[in-house]
């Protein structure tokens, strides 16, 4: 199955990205064949809703579950509209994270597990 | 020619002073005779009420239109989602998802939508309050608790400016879009601060601000004697005019404290608040020139 995890940079061995809609990457990783992609997000500078449009790309990409620190409600709901189990919580590598999850050491998360940053200055 | 002139009273740091200054010139202002309106535009925390104490004659709710998604008729082509900026809206799979306090009622979704799927449904965005406080015309908007749209609600609050009136608008603290926003179209703006670092630095960006944005202003000292001189140093370096000085006195802040208005109670600060007007005036005076300069050149092309 293919999973998408949030990363610092584009190698197996970068750190998790804690956050998910301004994660500086998408690495997009067969967990089956370990190959993988890596995504380079434009959302890390969006004005706003970013969480929402990470979600689309990664939806987009094909996976099927995220690997991330943290996801807010927005991406989240966007995440479950097109049915991508949310695994918050990852830490370390990426090639740590995938390989815990592999091993069914990360639990899933049926929420957000951190609020919305609302703001509005527009 | 629009008979009308609107000063904002701004500034960069909260708490400075300025509804007391606002309050007071448009109770001042009223007691002469002439036809003055009060806009609180502070829609987060309006508090101008306090010391105008108006009647209030009528509640107006105000809401902004929002998406709303028909599923039955949503071809889910995607359309909506992507012609908004602000991912308020968004084409997953068969589903569209919508969130509400990123919207920004451009009404783009509604409008592209190929299969009429979308249509607009209001959503509160807070209250206008009008009424009278004396003479004083008075229109306060105030925010509904968890409402993240102040500018657009600031917007509602500006549209009730009328013809034939001095406007005071009361700004919210610092420089943000809701201070933009109430600051368009303003005719004269009084900056308020104090002779404090924090002061300056924050009257500094405001005096970034209202220079980018080309409106005439002045600037307001209250609770002169504390701090520092560096506010009237600065001022004197950039060539701009200190309109008005109020000194830090203990009574003025047990007559705040208490809601009253200072104009009514102190003869040495009414006479401060008339010297204020007497600028006002002046800036007037200048504006109208200009604006008539503007017609007759007009005219001659």
């Amino acid at each position: 199955m293919k999973i998408a995890v949030t990363s610092t940079g584009k190698t197996l061995d970068s750190q998790v990205d804690p956050r998910f809609g301004r994660a500086a990457c998408f690495v997009i990783i067969d967990t089956d064949t370990s190959d993988f992609t890596v995504i380079e997000n434009e959302n890390v500078a969006a004005a706003g809703g970013a969480g929402i449009s990470s979600a689309k790309l990664v939806i987009d990409a094909g996976a099927q579950a995220v690997l991330t620190g943290n996801c807010g409600p927005n991406a989240q709901s966007t995440l479950s509209a097109a049915s991508v189990k949310l695994y918050p919580g990852a830490t370390g590598t990426v090639e740590q994270a995938v390989e815990l999850f592999k091993r069914g050491k990360l639990n899933e998360s049926a929420g957000p597990n951190v609020q919305a940053h609302i703001s509005m200055d527009s | 020619m629009k008979d009308r002139f609107v000063i904002a009273i701004a500034s960069g740091k909260g708490g400075t002073g300025k509804t007391t200054v606002a309050t007071n010139l448009a109770h001042y202002l009223a007691a002469l005779g002439q036809k003055v309106q009060y806009l609180d535009c502070d829609v987060e925390e309006p508090n101008g009420q306090i010391f105008l104490k108006p009647k209030i004659t009528a509640t107006c709710p105000v809401s902004i239109d929002i998406p709303h998604v028909d599923a039955q008729k949503c071809t889910a082509c995607g359309r909506c989602g992507e012609i908004c900026q602000y991912n308020a809206i968004i084409c997953i799979k068969e589903h569209v998802l919508t969130f509400d306090e990123l919207c920004h009622s451009c009404a783009g979704c509604w409008r592209i939508c190929p299969a009429d799927a979308i249509r607009p449904r209001p959503l509160n965005i807070g209250e206008i309050e009008l009424g009278s406080a004396g003479d004083v015309h008075f229109v306060g908007g105030r925010l509904r608790i968890g409402s993240v749209r102040t500018v657009s609600l600031i917007k509602e609050v500006k549209k009730y400016i009328q013809d034939g009136h001095l406007t005071i608008v009361d700004v919210p603290p610092g420089t943000s879009c809701p201070v933009v926003e109430a600051l368009k179209d303003a005719d004269f703006v009084l900056l308020v601060t104090e002779p404090t670092p924090f002061g300056l630095n924050d009257l500094k960006l405001a005096v970034g601000l209202v220079r980018e944005m080309k409106l005439p202003f002045g600037v307001v000292i209250n609770r002169c004697g504390i701090g520092n001189d560096e506010v009237e140093k600065y001022c004197k370096a950039q060539n701009i005019e200190i309109v008005m000085r109020l000194p830090d006195d203990r009574r003025i802040a047990e007559e705040y404290s208490s809601g009253r208005m200072i104009v009514n109670i102190f003869a040495e600060y009414r006479k401060r608040f008339e010297k204020l007007c007497e600028h006002l005036q002046t800036a007037k005076e200048q504006l109208y020139e200009k604006r008539r300069l503007r017609i007759r050149r007009k005219n001659i092309s």
